[in-house]
């Protein structure tokens, strides 16, 4: 008698301290991660545990990045000058791109985004970055991106990260083809950061780093840390080291704060569609870009 | 015959707005960003799709000769974010559309804000924002309208 209410008593008090972060989930407004309500509801974070539906935490055009990665943009200031290799800055000069201190009318372009190829990685994190939901089970990570549908694997089974190769990377025995997601592997470094090393990236004549035409190349090492502060909030640095490109490895994401969003959340669809992009620069780009005493050809 | 058009019509010669339509495809390079155009019109087509929704619109330039106009807004995630939808215009509708033109004087813009006759405003843009807080929330379904099991 004496034990099932013993039992019953610490199931009840299991109870109350496991549902304690969920109460305060649901109890929160609209915005769960909002700093107002952060300080007063926010739980640790939990052990080894990075899943969840994370938006950029100073809102959500934060994440849009419009002025190239959120570390360095693309600004013309010298501390945000790119260490270029001299093959880097020759790439990086041919690149025409839509956004940026050098943006191009949209009938010159030459960015791969703009005929709706991948976006690739690490280019995803660098370009509308919005609603990224991550799941995760214990062999794998899986980011699902808002922008394009896409998402990339991040193994956390123990297995060890591919050797790049002139061409591909080394799995095993077996020369594999680059991805534009590259092949990744996570590594738990304390209770609440997962240490991410991705190789084996698309070459430089497929895919750019951002959208002001950045270049990188399938030489490219990328190293992500996911720090997660506490319950609600997440910390993303992102490290680029590309020797082909440039001359050492540099951060092109710094502690960028993301907050957690209602489970619910309803991720709307992003996407880039050939034949709408081609509607668009016929009905619109192409007119309104010519010069003025250019005929309208419409 | 453009530029009379041009000319006819209410210039709000403004200052540069702080506040513009955060670049997300293309930047302004087309844009003559010093200048906000205010028209009024019929709606002839609402597109919403990738990478700028449209809107299409007639108006009647000073000799009453009518204008075809084609302006575009940011993506449609993101106008779900500012409260647009894709049935938010029909053929026929009446609108009051503030916009930046093109440099070449075609009658092409990009969307500021749109007002309709029952005094409803569609912005592109939460005046007073900082690019930063440009969109209350993501370019997502709020999370009341999910559906409900």
């Amino acid at each position: 008698m004496r034990d099932r209410s013993m039992a019953s008593v610490i199931i009840l008090v299991a109870a109350v301290i496991l549902s304690a972060p969920a109460f305060s989930q649901n109890a929160q407004p609209e915005h769960p991660g909002s700093s107002k309500v952060q300080k007063a509801t926010a739980a640790p974070a939990p052990f080894h545990n990075i899943s969840g539906t994370w938006e950029p935490a100073n809102g959500p055009g934060d994440g849009i990045q419009p002025y190239g990665v959120k570390a360095m943009p693309n600004d013309g200031k010298r501390e945000h000058e790119l260490p270029y290799t001299p093959y880097g800055l020759q790439v990086y000069k041919s690149h025409k791109a839509l956004i940026g201190p050098n943006e191009v009318h949209l009938t010159s372009y030459n960015d791969p985004r703009d005929t709706c190829e991948p976006l690739g990685f690490p280019r995803a994190n660098f370009y509308n970055l919005r609603e990224t939901q991550i799941l995760q089970d214990p062999y794998k990570v899986a980011i699902l991106y808002e922008y394009g549908q896409a998402w990339r694997v991040v193994w956390t089974d123990g297995r060890t990260l591919p050797k790049l190769v002139d061409g591909g990377v080394l799995v095993g025995n077996e020369v594999r083809e680059p991805r534009f997601y590259g092949y990744s592997v996570g590594k738990w470094e304390d209770g609440s950061t997962l240490v991410v090393q991705t190789v084996g990236m698309m070459p430089e004549d497929k895919v750019w780093l951002d959208g002001t035409g950045r270049p990188i190349s399938d030489q490219l090492r990328v190293e992500e840390r996911f720090h997660r502060v506490d319950h609600d909030r997440m910390e993303l640095t992102v490290t680029i080291d590309d020797p082909k490109m440039y001359t050492k490895p540099w951060i092109a994401m710094n502690k960028f704060p993301l907050r957690l969003q209602d489970p619910h959340f309803d991720v709307t669809e992003m996407y880039c569609s050939p034949a709408e992009m081609e509607k668009y620069n016929k009905l619109f780009g192409s007119p309104a870009s010519e010069k003025a005493d250019q005929p309208t050809g419409q | 015959m453009r530029k009379s058009v041009i000319g006819a019509l209410a210039v709000a010669a403004g200052l540069l707005s702080a506040s513009s339509p955060l670049p997300a495809h293309h930047g302004t390079a087309t844009l003559d960003t010093s200048k906000t155009l205010t028209l009024k019109g019929n709606v002839t087509e609402w597109d919403w799709s990738n990478p700028h929704c449209l809107l299409q619109f007639d108006i009647k330039d000073g000799g009453g000769q009518t204008v075809h106009w084609i302006a575009e807004t940011q993506n449609p995630a993101e106008m779900v974010s500012l409260g647009w939808g894709k049935d938010s215009f029909k053929p026929g509708d009446e609108v009051t559309v503030s916009l930046m033109p093109v440099k070449n004087g075609r009658p092409y813009g990009r969307i500021r804000q749109i007002a309709l006759p029952n005094g409803k405003t569609f912005v592109t843009v939460k005046e007073g924002l900082t690019p930063k807080e440009v969109g209350d929330s993501s370019g997502s379904s709020k999370t009341e309208n999910y559906p409900k099991q």
